[in-house]
């Protein structure tokens, strides 16, 4: 007979790992906001993360957000040419960019590229004893180090998002309107009558602020918690960019049910 | 405690997951005084150093600094204690995205309020003290790891602690940064009127300038003296360190079946 039990006890403490882990990562959160003052008192410390995650994602952002705008126009004017109304472009644009595209490609774009490099900071602080020399200088890691860097994040998100928006709404109206010749009073037009501030940008705005919260504390905590070790530092990476992208996607599930009015 | 007592170490235990690393140590260092811990790897010189600076929660016993028990300490009060300590890491743990003046200068930006003008002059005066004010502007990747040693030296004094541990400061040091390291500790101690207490198994180096030498083996304290009594000690375990000896109470070989059994295939594993 089969003999079940190894792969059942390596499930199980795998389970027990898991969960073992996740209750870490929810102190951690909450050290996280109780030791936030710093971030704020001192905001130049935040201010410093939003230059290294936010300014400095700005390139990639931009590109893609135009980009993708390109695609937009292209594949819109398509379909909806098909059904005659194709001054409906700038609408199904805007739409897709701030409801959706702008601030799940933006959060998946700044955990790759900010998100990435806050759990390799971190995690070598850590294998170096940088984290534990600031813990015997009396001076909280967490509050100095973690903190501003969550903040940051945060904070860099929603401006992230919009500007991905924005540059992509700029991006569906040059290949529609300069290079295939929809009108332009149309497209600007029936995008401003049919874009809601508080359903479409607003929903928008709030998504993109969770999946800020979302991506930061997976990048600090990654690093926190990773081995100090190279081969742990790199793991932490790893796990960063897939946890982060898994946990956007999954959290733009549970807010686009919420938000959704349906009629 | 008695007042000339800085630091005491009372039947200190210290398990890591179920494993004892510590067994009952005690210790107590004068004010004033460099005091050396000496042992073979892993026998929990660095964990007894953590247990001090609280960053290990003991087992059992306990420990007093400066008439404080340190893991009853609330974290504001342990923080507050911290900043009276100094202590320097095995590879200097010096912060890499900043120069050397700004490691230096970091403590005292972070629990002073003083002017800018002040802070230079004060972080010029330790690397002054430590031969490296030439080095303000370098990076840590820019120096050598005798430098960084001295440069992660002044920053654990900057705050002129009562306290300074030291987590193996000579491993890796060619000779005469070796010598210049253990010089510093010993003059830096008699000018800031601190106490020191040294992690270290370089016997040479550390009998030259310490006034007090523990010796730990298995967890426990297993002698102890001044470096004439050491020199002087038929105390075979201190005798086989103190002259590098490979056999001893300290074993060469690992505890194992008997060779013939394992050379025949009949030796036990693990």
């Amino acid at each position: 007979m089969a003999d079940f039990s190894s792969p059942l006890r390596r499930l199980g403490h795998l389970t027990i790992e898991q969960l073992w882990r996740l209750g870490f990562a929810t102190r951690f959160f909450f050290a996280l906001l109780v030791y936030s003052g710093t971030a704020f008192r001192r905001f130049q410390l935040t201010l410093r993360e939003v230059y290294f995650g936010g300014v400095l994602s700005l390139v990639i952002i931009l590109v893609c957000g135009l980009f993708v705008g390109l695609i937009l126009g292209m594949q819109g004017y398509e379909i909806l040419q098909r059904f005659g109304s194709s001054e409906a472009l700038g609408t199904m644009v805007a739409l897709s960019l701030v409801r959706e595209l702008g601030p799940v490609l933006a959060a998946l774009l700044y955990a790759s590229r900010a998100g990435t490099s806050i759990t390799a900071e971190i995690g070598l602080m850590k294998a170096t004893e940088q984290l534990k020399a600031m813990d015997m200088m009396a001076v909280n890691p967490i509050a100095r180090v973690v903190a501003p860097r969550f903040w940051g994040g945060v904070l860099s998100m929603p401006v992230l998002a919009a500007l991905f928006s924005a540059m992509g709404i700029f991006g569906g109206w040059l290949i529609g309107v300069v290079f295939i010749g929809v009108d332009d009073g149309a497209f600007w037009s029936q995008m401003q009558a049919s874009v809601d501030f508080h359903y479409d940008i607003l929903n928008g705005v709030i998504k993109s602020f969770v999946f800020g919260v979302a991506v930061a504390l997976i990048a600090v905590f990654e690093g926190y918690d990773s081995h100090p070790t190279a081969e742990g530092v790199s793991r932490a990476i790893t796990r960063t960019v897939v946890n982060s992208s898994l946990a956007i996607l999954a959290l733009d599930f549970v807010l686009t049910s919420f938000m959704l009015r349906g009629n | 405690m008695s007042d000339d007592i800085l630091v005491s170490v009372e039947d200190l235990q210290f398990h890591y997951e179920g494993n004892p690393v510590l067994r009952g140590v005690n210790m107590r260092i004068p004010r004033g005084k460099v005091v050396a811990i000496m042992g073979g790897s892993g026998c929990g010189k660095t964990t007894l150093l953590r247990c001090i600076g609280g960053q290990l929660r003991p087992s059992g016993g306990r420990v007093q600094v400066d008439g404080q028990v340190v893991h009853q300490l609330n974290h504001a009060d342990l923080y507050a204690l911290r900043r009276r300590m100094g202590m320097l890491f095995q590879f200097g743990a010096l912060f890499t995205d900043v120069s050397v003046f700004d490691n230096v200068a970091f403590p005292l930006r972070e629990h002073t309020d003083l002017p800018e003008e002040i802070i230079r002059d004060l972080v010029l005066l330790k690397l002054q003290a430590v031969g490296l004010r030439g080095a303000q502007k370098l990076m840590p990747a820019e120096l050598s790891g005798g430098m960084a040693r001295r440069v992660a030296l002044a920053r654990s004094m900057a705050l002129d602690p009562m306290l300074i541990m030291y987590d193996e400061p000579f491993t890796g040091l060619d000779p005469i940064s070796l010598g210049v390291i253990g010089q510093l500790i010993r003059r830096l101690n008699d000018a800031l009127g601190a106490t020191s207490l040294m992690v270290t198994h370089d016997v040479h180096e550390s009998l030259m300038i310490v006034d007090y030498i523990y010796f730990l083996s298995n967890g426990q304290v297993v002698a102890e003296g001044t470096p004439d009594e050491i020199r002087a000690s038929k105390d075979p375990f201190v005798h086989q360190f103190v002259h590098a000896e490979a056999d001893g109470p300290v074993p060469f070989h690992m505890k194992a079946s008997a060779f013939r059994d394992d050379l025949l295939g009949r030796g036990g594993r693990g």
